[in-house]
């Protein structure tokens, strides 16, 4: 019972947050104020909603480096929409942005699937692209936050319910991701098609077509944080979240999503991203400065593979254990 | 990550003529591009063709091409490793650490290979020791190196190197050939005959097609593994110092970005990011391309960023063109 609990991942992440959040409640008691771990989880909600979005992506064998680019490219098309028509009602420019982050999606998707380019060349490629074409659309300059409407920046701090708009978001992303992954045939494919391509072929399922579906997903999900992010900071510029893919594929990573395809579950990707953002909270807290937090994130992501990969080496085939172990 | 078996291999097809062959490749397209890349750049500017303004331009590549010559192997064999940017910008944190106790160039040089042997190790030692995803292991490292360097500057920077340490940066070997450029002529060819002309470089092509039959034939895939992170890591070192002596000064943001420019440029050099294909002359007909467009857009004027949706447009462009033209092709065959 025991060992098993142990072998079980996402009870070992449950646990290392715990321990995590224990020892900086022993320094700073404050920090574990319920008022104040809602602002951290509210503070995580737009990487639990990447990381999510990732998820689908890794799990069919697939890789999104576009994600970050894409958020930035919606987040500004959602500030400059707002900037140029103040009367539009917020909703519909979440819609219209989501809708972009898909077509962008999509647009990975289709290269993946129809010219069966390798996934981390194309999102290579898209990603300069979706960066280059924020650019060309704001030549450079920033949108302030007096430009942006009261209703826009409002929404995602609106309390509803005790919690704000941002956090509600987050978990209904999590209730439909969940949905989607556990009750639906194309949660099932995304495992199929990461766990063995060749066998999800031969059950009927369109390998390429599923991996259009998750990169859909992710831009969809993109998209949406786009909107949260410039909202949220009331700022958009063209460098907003640089750098943020290798943050989102890093809660994947910790969460026990297999880079390799087929493993991981929704639990695993929204508490690595928890993970990310409890470090991220509790720095500031426990005195250390925030220059050091790549460092740590960096430690934190090597020994989760660390750990990972010795969870996932046994299953390697028998006869090949040995060579596999190189 | 795409599936390795469903993906065509590009296996050389030794029953047709050598013209034919080298008619065909990848680096006689991307000959052909640069070409065009070049014309068009001496048309759009009267100033292209200055010699001193294309020594200039060469500094737009030299110091990714040292890595991406690296990094060229690396992927080769299969594996990656993004964490080059992150040692550059550490080894020049050490530097610039060592230069505020009055250390001289001769010690800046080795405390800059050193740390980028050192970090090159480290990735080495997690990717061959504990047999875990070079993909992961790597953009841990690339966060845990950078970190240290921002422990270290916060968001200070370090000047004050000595006069003689400017020359890697800024010094030329004859006429307008600078250091830099003639260091990556010599690595070119040092590369190109490692890669293609000796055991080393086929046990790296035999890892990246199959490093489990590679592994039956006696190839020692573990140590060649780390050998060639070694070499990544040696090669950002290199060009740490290049880049902080021309730069004259060390920033923890200092490169930033640069991975994905280096693994841009190898991949459009002609070599599967799936691994087991891939030469270093189209390596080098990359580096003179992003140069070129880079330094191009420079003298028109056009930002930076933008010049970025151009190189990738050009990558996914150039590696899916092939494709369609093999499909059209079979299409009329039938």
């Amino acid at each position: 019972m025991m060992a098993k609990l142990l072998k079980n991942r996402e009870i070992l992440l449950v646990a290392a947050i715990l321990v995590l959040v224990a020892l900086i409640a022993l320094r700073f008691p404050a920090f574990v104020a319920p008022a104040n771990l809602a602002r951290v989880y509210n503070d995580t909600s737009i990487l639990i909603i990447l990381a999510l979005g990732q998820m689908a992506v890794i799990l069919t064998r697939c890789i999104d480096l576009s994600m970050a680019a894409n958020l930035a490219l919606c987040g500004m098309v959602a500030a400059m929409l707002n900037a140029a028509f103040p009367g539009l009602p917020v909703p519909l420019i979440i819609l219209v942005v989501m809708a972009l982050g898909g077509i962008l999606g999509m647009i990975n998707g289709a290269l993946v699937w129809k010219l069966d380019i390798p996934p981390i060349v194309v999102t290579l490629g898209t990603l300069t692209i979706y960066r280059g074409l924020i650019f060309l659309l704001t030549d450079g300059k920033w949108i302030n936050a007096h430009e942006m409407s009261d209703a826009f920046k409002a929404l995602p701090r609106f309390e509803l319910a005790g919690a704000p708009v941002l956090s509600w978001l987050s978990l209904l992303t999590i209730a439909l991701m969940f949905m989607i992954m556990s009750r639906t045939p194309l949660g099932r494919a995304f495992y199929a098609v990461g766990g063995n391509p060749h066998a999800a072929v031969y059950t009927g399922i369109d390998v390429g077509r599923t991996r259009f579906f998750a990169y859909c997903l992710s831009g969809t999900l993109a998209g949406l944080s786009g909107y949260l992010w410039v909202s949220r900071y009331a700022v958009a510029y063209v460098d907003i979240a640089a750098g943020f893919e290798l943050d989102i594929i890093a809660a994947c990573v910790i969460g026990g999503i297999s880079i390799a395809g087929g493993i991981g579950s929704v639990a695993g990707a929204i508490l690595g991203a928890l993970f990310l953002g409890v470090i991220k909270n509790a720095l500031p807290v426990i005195n250390i400065s925030p220059f050091a937090q790549m460092a740590i994130s960096g430690t934190v992501i090597i020994i989760a593979v660390a750990v990972n990969a010795r969870a996932e080496r046994r299953k390697g085939r028998v006869i090949l254990r040995k060579a596999e172990a190189v | 990550m795409a599936d390795a078996q469903l993906s065509p291999r590009n296996i050389p097809d030794r029953l047709q003529g050598r013209g034919a062959r080298i008619l065909k490749s990848w680096e006689c397209l991307l000959l052909v591009v640069a070409a065009a890349v070049f014309l068009g750049n001496s048309l759009a500017s009267p100033y292209f063709l200055d010699p001193w303004n294309l020594s200039d331009a060469t500094f737009n590549f030299t110091e990714k091409a040292m890595i991406a010559f690296a990094m060229a192997l690396v992927i080769i064999s299969g594996e990656i490793d993004l964490s080059v940017a992150s040692i550059i910008a550490l080894a020049s944190t050490a530097m610039g650490y060592a230069v505020q106790f009055g250390f001289d160039t001769p010690a800046l040089v080795a405390i800059g290979l050193g740390v980028g042997l050192v970090c090159g190790a480290v990735n080495g030692l997690l990717i061959t020791g504990l047999g875990l995803p070079s993909i992961v292991v790597t953009i841990g490292t690339m966060s845990l190196f950078r970190g240290l360097s921002f422990i270290v500057l916060g968001d200070q920077a370090f000047t004050g190197y000595p006069e003689s340490f400017a020359w890697f940066g800024q010094g030329y070997v004859w006429w307008v050939f600078s250091f830099e450029f003639t260091l990556f002529v010599l690595l070119a060819v040092i590369y190109g005959v490692v890669l293609h002309k000796t055991n080393f470089g086929r046990a790296v092509y035999a890892i990246g097609n199959n490093p489990t039959a590679a592994l039956f034939s006696g190839v020692r895939v573990a140590r060649i593994k780390f050998t060639l992170f070694l070499l990544t890591g040696l090669m950002a070192g290199l060009a740490s110092i290049c880049l902080t002596s021309r730069l004259g000064s060390t920033r923890p943001s200092i490169a930033l970005g640069w991975e994905l420019e280096v693994v841009t440029m190898v991949v459009l050099g002609g070599v599967s990011i799936l691994g087991g294909s891939g030469t270093i002359p189209g390596v080098v007909l990359a580096a003179l391309i992003m140069g070129m467009v880079t330094f191009g857009f420079g003298l028109l004027n056009v930002p930076g960023i933008v010049m970025s949706i151009f190189i990738g447009l050009l990558l996914i462009s150039v590696i899916a063109l092939p494709i369609l033209w093999r499909r059209a092709r079979r299409r009329l065959a039938h």
